[in-house]
């Protein structure tokens, strides 16, 4: 592998709205999703897999009588833990399906169906007869049983923090905000339910595992898949030319892809379709933890704060541990000498929780965000000028210099937008015939990340046209697109001259989409691997020759704290007489470092809000401790933002670029939308009505009380 | 227990013996390798497998196919002879998408919506009950409500339906 030095991108296509590359297959549906490939793809006659899901949260599976279901019309096999094809243990219990007779959590894979069809196969996985031994379990989340520390957080931050004398400085501050502030359990809801085509070849005498699977990273999917079932990686070959969304769920390989490549296993190679159900998809496909956050803020009576101590409880489950970062961006983002975080977890007997849109942040910010508008009020001071008031000078956690912290220009800019300036100080005070009228803002911030592990490769095509190449996957982000364009500034060459390929195992290696890291860590590759090229073959190539490049570490680059930065401004509506919350202006100012591609990126971070205002307003997973399983399992019960929910939205951002964390100068855009957009409702909520809301979803009973 | 259908999909006959059991979408996605409409919760309550069927829009994972021996589908796919229909156009223009897995849906919703509208069929925020219909934002995102969209594309979604009906 050659390790390219990059160099700032002279940008020409960067930085202008192309239209989507993909978009024509999107509006006409002719987009190949995982469970859609064909006979062209080599998907023939396939079977289909439906799952049997344990209906006990702990316990052991006593007896499972497939008869029934095997004697149905259609059905070929039932599998279970006493007949699948053995796995080789990971130490991920989440993906170490049907080997022993071990329940632990309501909703687990306990066997598989394979029909002819899936009307066949849904029907057998009824006629399987499960009976169980039942053992006493725990499901609920409370503040007296989330006490476990975790070695760290996710991904792999400290679980606690502490600088100065936080009881100290909170003993002797002026002004003291002290509240317990709450997120509900959460589901990414992708509408492309998860789901994998898979089956089993012969390569030479080697056994190859191929499939499509709805994932944000098909390396990632390899990684996980070909130790569990002993083979080289170069043995399992992954697509995902598209995905319906993913926002996190999708970020990991989960249960129901070993189910498919168990299933295919026992088929003499003919392929197998497994599409989770909306259903199974509450149980099975990762979610957001429900936290509790404890603030504590200290501060003099003009605002500055003294101290600030953020202690998180929230849950992992018993079989898989995944500890949200829900005060990490505490550690950075407002000044305070004195300054404490941690995190204590119950281990539930429950569905694994993973990452979720802006993981840590959304949660976090929600919780610290409506204290530092309590504090402002608390101070008698606009909540803007609590902000400024507290902006730090150096990254507080880590000492470094933050590089290009904007906030307060979001901050200003979007006061200008909003017409902050005309806003009653006190709440309560605009009433609009049968609805209460109030502003609030919240600030936003996501770290910038890059993740090693990438690379690119750039080859001359007969034409004089490019193929660039990375296994990189477009979730719907526009990575098709803002990838095109990078290579196409790389090479200085226009966009239509580049032939991208992407979503393969066999290209060059690519990280998750996930983390706002995707465009900052395969962009930089494909400049690593254009600017190498060129360095090899000058302006004018042969065709046929190529380059595969990763780019090396900039040293220079580790004295800086990198995040972005936002200012989130909504107005509310409250109903005097029902509660009904409406959100008539939403407004969000980003610091993002160069947009690649205003149109895409307008899309992201509209995309970001509408998903911050639909946890605002609506999301909520109730889990009944008692079965140990989500009920609002479907999209009647578990509400999102529909059309009719999502009024004047708007987002805009800085003009900059970031050359010191990337050569395409941006620093990523996925996360930051959703970050502080529920404070900023909330605190619009408080403003309109005087009713100061701490949990989340701001549901219209919490203000008839 | 099957049954002979035939359909005629996106100006294509088809024949088929269907399970009694198979909802149209399947029969379409899984019979007919018609996949331009999507499952995304199989109950009614996402939109993703909106058609045009016999001209209105349709949930196609509501209905079973046995029920629909002789109808006319109209998917995304088959919306134009050539290119794209001017809804689709629009949705390219104002980014009315992201991921594409609720695409199909929406586009077909909004023809079938803009015709609905022209028929002068009121709304939940329909004022005058009996008139012309308005279609302004309100109409337009109270008729659309029933395509959901995770990836939030609703202002780009907006934006091209409203162009495409003042067209």
């Amino acid at each position: 592998m050659t390790e390219q030095v990059v160099r700032p991108l002279a940008v020409r296509s960067v930085g202008r709205s192309l239209e989507r590359v993909d978009g024509h297959e999107k509006v006409t549906g002719a987009a190949a999703y995982a469970v859609e490939h064909g006979e062209a793809d080599g998907v023939i006659d396939p079977l289909h897999v439906w799952l049997v899901q344990s209906t006990v949260a702990r316990g052991r599976v006593a007896r499972l009588r497939p008869e029934a279901a095997l004697s149905h019309p259609g059905v070929v096999a039932v599998i279970d833990h006493s007949n699948a094809p053995r796995l080789r243990d990971t130490g991920n219990r989440e993906l170490l399906i049907l080997q022993d007779d071990a329940v632990g959590f309501r909703g687990q894979v306990v066997a598989l169906v394979l029909a002819e069809s899936a009307e066949s196969a849904r029907e057998g996985a009824a006629l399987v007869d499960v009976s169980y031994e039942v053992e006493p379990h725990e499901a609920e989340l409370r503040e007296d049983n989330a006490t476990y520390k975790p070695d760290s957080v996710n991904p792999d931050m400290d679980t606690d923090t502490e600088d100065g004398d936080v009881d100290a400085a909170l003993a002797a501050a002026e002004v003291v905000v002290d509240h317990v502030y709450r997120t509900p359990y959460e589901h990414n809801n992708p509408l492309e339910p998860h789901a994998t085509t898979a089956w089993w070849e012969d390569d030479a005498g080697r056994e190859v595992l191929s499939m499509f699977d709805s994932t944000q990273g098909v390396h990632g999917v390899v990684e996980s898949l070909a130790p569990l079932f002993g083979l080289e990686a170069e043995q399992v070959r992954v697509r995902a030319p598209y995905v319906g969304g993913g926002f996190g769920s999708k970020g990991e390989a989960h249960a129901h892809v070993v189910a498919a490549a168990l299933a295919a296993r026992t088929t003499k190679g003919r392929p197998v379709k497994l599409a989770v159900t909306r259903q199974q998809m509450f149980a099975l496909t990762g979610y957001r933890t429900a936290t509790i956050s404890h603030l504590r803020l200290g501060a003099t009576a003009d605002g500055t704060l003294t101290a600030i101590e953020h202690a998180v409880q929230e849950q992992t489950s018993a079989i898989r541990e995944y500890a949200e970062q829900t005060a990490s961006p505490t550690r950075m983002m407002y000044a305070a000498p004195n300054r404490r975080t941690s995190h204590r977890l119950a281990r539930l007997d429950v569905a694994v929780p993973s990452w979720m849109r802006a993981p840590g942040e959304m949660p976090g910010m929600f919780a610290h965000e409506v204290a530092m508008d309590e504090l402002a009020v608390a101070c008698g001071i606009d909540p803007l000028e609590v902000r400024e008031r507290n902006e730090p000078d150096v990254d507080p956690e880590t000492g470094r210099p933050f590089n290009n912290r904007r906030l307060l220009e979001c901050l200003h800019r979007g006061a200008e937008r909003f017409d902050w300036a005309s806003r009653p100080p006190g709440p309560r005070a605009t009433v609009d015939g049968d609805w209460w009228v109030g502003t609030g803002v919240a600030s936003a911030t996501y770290p910038a990340m890059k993740m090693p592990g990438n690379s690119a490769r750039v080859r001359s095509l007969d034409d004089g046209r490019y193929a660039v190449a990375i296994g990189s996957v477009d979730i719907g982000t526009g990575a098709r697109t803002v990838l095109t364009q990078i290579a196409a500034d790389a090479l200085d060459v226009e966009p239509g001259d580049i032939d991208l390929a992407i979503a393969d195992t066999r290209l060059p290696p690519a990280s998750v989409a996930g983390g706002s890291s995707g465009t900052s860590s395969w962009g930089t590759a494909i400049v690593a691997a254009a600017q190498r090229f060129r360095a090899d073959h000058g302006p004018s190539p042969d065709p046929g020759v190529e380059t595969t490049a990763s780019a090396a570490d900039d040293p220079a680059a580790e004295q800086y704290a990198f995040h972005s930065f936002g200012a989130v401004f909504a107005e509310a509506r409250v109903n005097r007489w029902t509660g009904e919350v409406r959100v008539p202006r939403l407004l969000g100012v980003y610091s993002v470092g160069r947009v690649v591609n205003p149109m895409t990126a307008r899309s992201q971070l509209l995309g970001g809000l509408v998903m911050g205002l639909s946890a605002g307003l609506f999301e909520e997973s109730h889990r009944d401790p008692r079965f140990g399983h989500v009920v609002t399992q479907d999209l009647a019960t578990y509400h999102v933002a529909a059309h009719a929910d999502v009024l004047d939205l708007d987002a805009e951002w800085l003009e900059e670029a970031d050359e010191v964390f990337t050569p395409m100068g941006s620093r990523g855009i996925g996360e930051i939308g959703i970050v502080g957009t529920a404070a900023a409702v909330a605190n619009a909520t408080f403003h309109a009505t005087g009713v100061r809301v701490r949990s989340l979803p701001l549901t219209a009973d919490r203000f008839l009380a | 227990m099957d049954a002979h259908i035939s359909l005629t999909v996106d100006g294509t006959e088809r024949s088929l013996d269907v399970d009694t059991r198979t909802t149209l979408l399947d029969a379409l996605r899984e019979r007919l390798a018609v996949t331009s409409p999507k499952k995304g919760c199989d109950h009614g309550q996402c939109g993703s497998c909106t058609v045009l069927l016999d001209g209105r829009r349709h949930l196609t994972c509501l209905t079973l196919a046995v029920a629909h021996d002789g109808a006319e589908v109209v998917t995304a796919a088959g919306l134009a002879d050539d290119g794209l229909h001017p809804v689709q156009q629009a949705f390219l223009d104002h980014d009315g998408y992201q991921c594409g897995y609720c695409t199909p849906g929406q586009v077909c919703s909004a023809v079938g919506m803009l015709d609905e509208a022209k028929q002068g069929h009121p709304s939940h925020v329909t004022d005058d009950l009996v008139g012309d219909v308005d279609l302004d934002d309100d109409e337009i995102r109270e008729r659309m409500s029933g395509n959901l969209c995770r990836c939030g594309a609703y202002p780009g979604i907006l934006a091209a339906i409203r162009e495409a009906a003042t067209a």
